[in-house]
Formats: C-alpha cells, structure tokens, sequence
C-alpha cells in the first residue's frame, strides 16, 4: 500500500472541504488524490490490490452521529447513509414493511463485513472484475482509460450482459442498490454549496466510451442519506450465486409488487450481478401492470427484461438464469404473506 | 468472493520474518521521522510515524505507527499479539476477526488510526484468568479444529454470533459464520460447538 494522510472529519463541512481540497477538475470521483474513508472494506482492500491509490483519507465515521438514523415514517423511509448494513438488516421495522432492502443487505458479503461497511459505501462499492482487481492486467479501461479490456475475451463468466459497452463488462456487484433502484429511492447528496436531493437512479453511469466515470457524484460530494416514499411490504429480494452463502449474485432480482383484489397496480423489478450498473427493468414492470398473475405473465415479464442482453464467451448463462430468477422472484413477492 | 486468475503472490518473506527481520523494519522510518520533524514541520511526510492509542482487552496501548497499519499489523506486529491471524488479508477468509466496541470486525481492513478510541477485543482477552471462554471450551469439547489457523477468528466470530441472536438453528449458525472459512472444513465440529457454547453465553 502507498503512503497516505489520515485524518478525522468531525463534521460534514470539514469532510467536504477536505475531500474538495485536492480535486482535480476532470479527475473521475474514484480517482480523486483524497479519498473518504466510512467502513473501508472496499477503499483498504483496493488500496493493498494498488488499484485505488489516494494521497490522503479523510474519515468520515465521525460523522455516523448525524448520518446513520434509521428513520421509518408513517409515509416513506430515511435511512442515513453512515448506518451500518447490519443494523439496517435487523432492523424490525425495515424487515416488516420494505423485505426487499433487509433481504438485500442480508445476503450480501459476511456478518463482520455487515457491521463495518455503511449503505453509502454500499452503493459506492467498485466492480469485482478480476482484470480490475489485478494491477498486472494492464489493460483495463476502469482502470487506464484506453488500454483495452482483458475481460471482454478473457474468462468473464462473472461479467455483465446488460448496460454493457465495448470499453467495459465488468459487474456492478451490490445487492442494496438493486432494492433503491426499484423503490425509486432519492439521495442525499452533501458538498460545499449544501445538501441536494436527486433520483438514485441518476448516481450510476453505464460505462459507455468511459468506463473509469462510475457516478455522476463530484469530489468533495458526499452520500448523506436516502430516502423512500410509500411502503413496499410485498417485495422480495431474490440472489443466485455459487455459494449459498457469502458470495456475490451471479443473477439477481429485487421485486416490489402492490396487488389489489388479484391485479397487479403496480410493479417494481430491478436486476443485480447481470448489469453493469444497478439495473431497472422498466420493460418488465410495464407488461406485469394492470394484469392478473399467472406464470405465463411471469415468463413474459422475465423475457422482456433480458431482451436487450448480450451475452459472451463464459457468461450467457446469466440471460437464462437471470429470467428464472425474475420469474421467481416475481411468484414468491406474488404469494408471500404480508 | 471473485475468481482470482492471475492471483498475485507475495513478496513476503515468511523465512526473513521469522529470523526477526520484521520487528525492526520500522526503525529506519522513525529515525528518519525524528530528522524531518526537527527541520520542517509544516508539509507532513505521510510515511512518517503517527501516534495513536489503541485500547485492547481491556488495556491502553500508545503506539507510533505507519498511518497505512491495520489493527490485524498492530496487534500482531506492534503488540505481540499472535492470535488474531492474517489469512487472506483481504476481508475474505474471517481469520482476523476481531471485536471492535463488541461488533466483530475484520481487522485486516480497519485502519489501527481509524480504530482510536474504541474498545477492541482479541482471542487473547476472552478467558477469564485460568478459566476459558465457553466458546473456547466448546471447540476443544467438539474436536472444531484441525490445523488451528482459523480457530482464532472462528470462536471470535461465534461469540458475536450467539450475541448478536443468530445461533438458533444449525442453518442459522451456518448462514452467520459464513464469513469465516475453514480450509480444513471442520465445520460440521465448528456448529456443534456454536450450538454447545450458545446457552451458557446466552445465560452470561
């Protein structure tokens, strides 16, 4: 690990100014010299692979005393984004009424990374792709934009079929996004001209022509919290992988379902471990409303999500489970008790 | 976890850290910290030593360490502290797993810095003078171990487990131990020492 800086943000005027202090203008947020550090399982990790090297860490866990409530109201939910996944998981009020966000925190890494790693870090965390992982590739356009792609023709069973591009395949590999994406979640998004809000759905770039751009989030910008409207009792958070247990999806489906009297008023699906980014299947959610339930429609619904993948060498595999994972997960939000 | 083709190796000398090499590495750092510091105090060398106070099992440590230092490095390194084991250093294998203010943590990837303040606790503080921990007690009574290695991290984690209420049912134990791999695979052992400990540390 190269050398860096420590030093504690005792509040989010201090962490902001720090961490805008050295930004470089055109300098993508992941590549920024200061980085924010909140659990640090993904920050230390990639900083011992080589592949982030920041000059100074500011942390932020100071900040856990205004940024980690857990707040469910009677008409939406706001969760700080310094809570810490485990605490979220278990909380009853999150299990009971949004099954989809405490499923999706559940069965995503360990019980010791659960209790470090915070929702912003969360959705904040960089792509598993081996090539991106290990410095002595060196072609990765995550990593040093023009150089190529190893995975593209390399071993990518655990790649992306969709929001793929030529320049990048690899993986958005979180679970809790997937739930946000779905419930149309907003975040809070804290810099030097104050706190703004804007659609999760806008924080994550498809790779495109420029693959080392993830968010749309600037140095100096920091996750504060998000927040939901309405409550999703009947919604499931359903994962494949290769392990039963501490692994990440192979596919992937948050589904959130409001039913009334046997038809379906309205529809949520969101795919992980398929997309490069967190993925809304919009084509999906509009063939399942207004209809009545039934496996057929299922199927339907889980073809239309994969109608645009794009599968290669070792990963095709993912379009046809990941329509089984759909068409799963949407019968299991459909009968589940709530 | 990911596939690793290409795995990188180390260039760790387990040989040359044995020999003691280890232990003075940091010597030539901080006498070069005490030069810079005299002549310009202003722009920090961020390889320089930095002063931190860690409290482990019960007891205040002042240490002068690299910022870059885990709590795993500065509780085998600096401290002595041989238990909590280094596996993947990755946050993949559990065998560093510490508790951190009673969360078990992985102590591979918690800057030592960022743990000032907080109360950590290792496989070294959880006997009581000659009496073991009931976890402890229970891997010997169901033979939970072969090699040893992961033991550490394993009983550290387990007593979370139990704590934290998720070692109600063998499926349950397996699914919150998932972070703790065993390479000898003495699970079967490692659950029915989990489910032995649990009431008695329920019961406290």
């Amino acid at each position: 690990m190269r050398p860096f800086s420590y030093q504690r943000a005792t509040d989010p005027d201090m962490a902001v100014q720090a961490l805008g202090a050295a930004a470089a203008a055109n300098n993508p947020v992941t590549k920024a010299l200061v980085q924010p550090l909140a659990g640090g399982t993904t920050l230390i990790d990639l900083m011992k692979l080589d592949v982030m090297r920041p000059a100074a860490i500011v942390d932020i866990n100071p900040l856990a005393r205004g940024w980690s409530a857990i707040e469910p109201k009677s008409d939406g939910l706001r969760l700080g984004a310094l809570a810490k996944m485990s605490d979220v998981a278990a909380h009853a009020e999150i299990e009971r009424n949004y099954p989809v966000i405490a499923d999706s925190l559940k069965l995503a890494a360990s019980a010791q990374l659960r209790n470090m790693a915070t929702l912003g870090g969360n959705v904040m965390q960089r792509t598993r792709c081996s090539y991106f992982r290990d410095v002595s590739y060196e072609n990765c356009n995550k990593r040093s934009p023009g150089s190529g792609c190893a995975a593209m023709d390399g071993v990518n069973r655990m790649h992306a079929v969709l929001g793929v591009s030529d320049q990048c395949i690899a993986t958005y590999p979180g679970d809790f996004a997937q739930a946000l994406i779905a419930l149309d979640a907003m975040a809070e998004i804290t810099g030097k001209a104050g706190t703004r809000s804007m659609p999760f759905a806008q924080l994550h770039k498809a790779p495109g022509s420029t693959p080392d751009i993830e968010t749309t989030l600037q140095p100096g910008e920091l996750i504060s919290a998000f927040s939901i409207q309405g409550r999703w009792p009947r919604s499931v958070y359903l994962k494949a992988r290769d392990r039963q247990s501490y692994e990440f999806a192979l596919s992937s489906a948050a589904v959130a379902l409001d039913v009334q009297d046997g038809a379906i008023r309205d529809a949520r699906v969101a795919l992980g471990g398929v997309a490069t980014v967190p993925w809304r299947a919009r084509e999906a959610e509009a063939l399942l409303k207004g209809q009545e339930f039934d496996e057929a429609l299922a199927r339907r619904a889980a073809d239309a999500a994969f109608a645009e993948a794009k599968g290669r060498r070792h990963n095709s595999f993912k379009i046809a489970l990941g329509k089984r994972v759909v068409a799963r997960a949407l019968q299991q939000a459909v009968t589940m008790e709530i | 976890m990911p596939d690793k083709p290409g795995s990188r190796t180390s260039a760790f000398d387990r040989r040359a850290f044995l020999a003691g090499a280890a232990g003075s590495a940091l010597v030539p750092m901080t006498a070069r910290a005490a030069a810079q510091e005299a002549s310009a105090p202003a722009a920090r060398d961020p390889s320089l030593p930095v002063e931190v106070t860690l409290r482990v099992n019960g007891k205040d440590n002042r240490l002068s360490i690299d910022a870059r230092t885990t709590v795993l490095d500065a509780l085998r390194e600096h401290l002595k502290l041989t238990g909590s084991k280094k596996g993947c250093d990755h946050g993949q294998c559990g065998a560093c797993t510490v508790l951190i203010d009673d969360r078990r943590v992985v102590s591979c990837l918690t800057l030592a810095l960022a743990a000032e303040g907080q109360e950590i606790t290792t496989i070294e503080g959880l006997a009581t003078d000659d009496r073991l921990h009931p976890m402890q007690q229970a891997f010997i009574d169901n033979d939970a171990f072969q090699c040893g290695y992961c033991t550490p991290g394993q009983i550290m984690s387990a007593v979370a487990c139990v704590k934290e209420g998720h070692a109600n049912s063998e499926a349950e134990i397996r699914e919150y131990m998932s972070g703790n791999i065993c390479r000898c695979a003495a699970y079967p052992n490692i659950v029915a020492a989990v489910k032995q400990a649990a009431p008695e540390i329920v019961k406290g």
